[in-house]
């Protein structure tokens, strides 16, 4: 890591916290007795930050992540988003969940889609400060397609539907769960590409779950690894790589030092 | 319609007018197969009738049942109304309560654990043993056909929607949970959405069965109606009016059936099978 002295500094080190988690600890129910799904997780996301979350399968990255949004229930431990409790903020509309499916209703249109945030949990104060949804269509690049049904749109278009139904109420934090596994390869690095370039105009703070390694380094400032059996912190490590990032980045020594590391991390897991 | 696409595509109308015809055309070249089976197995039905020399009592040709049809055009309206008011009311009827019904189970667990077997077991018994019953209860009225018309609707419907409003992916719901919807917002932004192809495959059915529960009805106890024209016709051996009386409820069968395909077309232009 001795050539990325020129890089600017983290903004972890002095700026606010978005999220903080607290020796979290979730345990699940099973049939042969409880399952711990993570077990003392202590980290913390700066805002403004993008911090990629990498793990062999099942170690419990998903469940951190609908930890943070308030969709699974805490055994121990605390999480706090912006200062308030995941259910405060959930309801604030302070974070947006972006899933590995589009997660679009099949029978509205994109805008519709777009737009359901305003018509549901309302808050009026959070849905005045929304957005418009064709400014949102545009930024994910789908200005054309407003009135397309899901159905009638590729899988990327559809998760850039779902991008832009994510950033609707200006989310202070964006919760990603793979959302470009599913996805073909060319299209995931454009997509990626294009998510830097959001991340850089909106500010938002955005938490990333992948399993791909170079993915991981390429977006993120720092990647939180976990290790499975109970999912736990192998290292928060971060990238000094520059910013803003091209794709050719991954063709440079210093990234595949990074994901050399990752991988090393990963196998040890 | 060949004089149009004669002019040949000179301008953007010409072309639009020439793809209007091509799609014309298709359209009669998908319906020419059933239409050329029709007329085939009437005129099969006419030959067989004067080749075997078959006695009108036992079945009438069909030039027979055309003339009945005109001739006895004032009787078989007479009839035909309350029938069709009978199976129109029985399948709102029906379908409302199942679609309320189904609305409870998914909403209250319990209400379903408590109520589902005696749907199931209602929807055993067979309708015909049904009808006396009925007749016995509310008379020689409309109620009862109106009753077992909603009867036979009712239960297809009630188990199709039940599954449609289940029909909700998990993620789905977590993006409510996220967006912190109320139980009434996923009920009416979600739930009945996704459960809507699941309704209109089983008022297809019921839009069939409503007029056979009419009709079996009136078959029990009634002096006017399809139903009681096909006994009174069948008893004096009139069979071209009998004939004629069956094609009556399965045009209006059929005319039930379009209708509600008619709307699904309208109301689901969405891909069903996209559901995510």
């Amino acid at each position: 890591m001795s050539a990325t002295q020129a890089v600017e500094p983290l903004q972890g080190a002095t700026a606010e916290v978005a999220v903080s988690v607290r020796d979290l600890t979730v345990r699940f129910a099973g049939d042969a007795g409880d399952v711990t799904a993570l077990q003392n997780i202590t980290v913390d996301i700066p805002a403004g930050g993008l911090v990629t979350m990498l793990g062999p399968s099942g170690c419990g990255k998903s469940t951190l992540l609908r930890a943070i949004a308030d969709l699974v229930e805490v055994s121990g431990g605390e999480i706090s988003v912006l200062g308030k409790s995941t259910g405060e903020a959930r309801r604030n509309r302070d974070f947006a969940f972006v899933f590995q499916d589009a997660t679009l209703l099949p029978w509205r249109s994109a805008i519709d889609n777009v737009r359901l945030p305003l018509e549901v949990g309302g808050k009026s104060a959070v849905i005045k400060a929304a957005d418009r949804p064709e400014d949102l269509l545009e930024l994910v690049g789908l200005a054309g397609r407003a009135q397309a049904l899901p159905h009638e749109l590729s899988g990327g278009m559809r998760q850039r539907v779902a991008i832009a139904r994510a950033l609707i109420c200006r989310p202070r934090v964006l919760l990603m769960d793979e959302p470009f596994g599913a996805l073909d390869e060319i299209t995931r690095d454009k997509l990626n590409e294009e998510l830097l370039r959001i991340w850089q105009e909106t500010g938002t703070t955005i938490i990333f779950v992948t399993h791909s390694v170079p993915e991981a380094a390429f977006l993120g400032q720092q990647v939180l690894v976990l290790a499975s059996h109970p999912g736990r912190v192998r290292e928060l490590v971060t990238v000094d790589l520059p910013q803003p990032r091209k794709l050719s980045v991954r063709d440079t020594v210093d990234f595949m030092r990074v994901a050399a590391h990752l991988r090393s991390l990963l196998e040890s897991c | 319609m060949a004089s149009v696409s004669d002019t040949g595509p000179t301008d953007a109308a010409t072309t639009d007018t020439e793809r209007k015809a091509r799609a014309r055309r298709l359209a009669w070249s998908n319906r020419l197969p059933p239409a050329l089976a029709v007329v085939g197995i009437i005129l099969a039905w006419q030959g067989i009738i004067t080749l075997f020399g078959v006695p009108s009592y036992i079945s009438p040709s069909p030039g027979e049942v055309v003339a009945t049809l005109i001739s006895q055009a004032p009787n078989l309206w007479r009839n035909f109304v309350p029938t069709a008011l009978e199976s129109l009311a029985g399948f709102v009827l029906g379908n409302l309560v199942a679609v309320l019904i189904a609305v409870a189970f998914v909403h209250n667990r319990t209400s379903e654990r408590a109520f589902y077997p005696i749907a199931v077991f209602v929807n055993t018994i067979p309708i015909i043993a049904i009808a006396p019953i009925l007749v016995l209860i509310f008379g020689n009225g409309y109620t009862p056909k109106v009753i077992i018309s909603g009867l036979i609707c009712f239960f297809p419907t009630l188990v199709n929607m039940v599954r449609g409003l289940r029909a909700v992916s998990p993620q789905t719901l977590d993006l409510m949970r996220v967006l912190s919807a109320s139980k009434s917002e996923i009920f009416w932004k979600v739930r009945m959405q996704s459960a809507l192809p699941f309704l209109f495959a089983a008022l297809r059915i019921a839009s069939t069965t409503s007029v056979i529960g009419a009709i079996v009805g009136e078959w029990i106890g009634s002096n006017v109606g399809l139903g009681a024209l096909i006994i009174e016709a069948t008893y004096n051996f009139r069979s071209s009016l009998l004939y004629a009386t069956v094609l009556m409820a399965a045009a209006w069968a059929v005319t039930l059936f379009s209708a509600v395909s008619l709307v699904e077309r309208r109301l689901i232009t969405w891909k069903p099978g996209s559901v995510h």
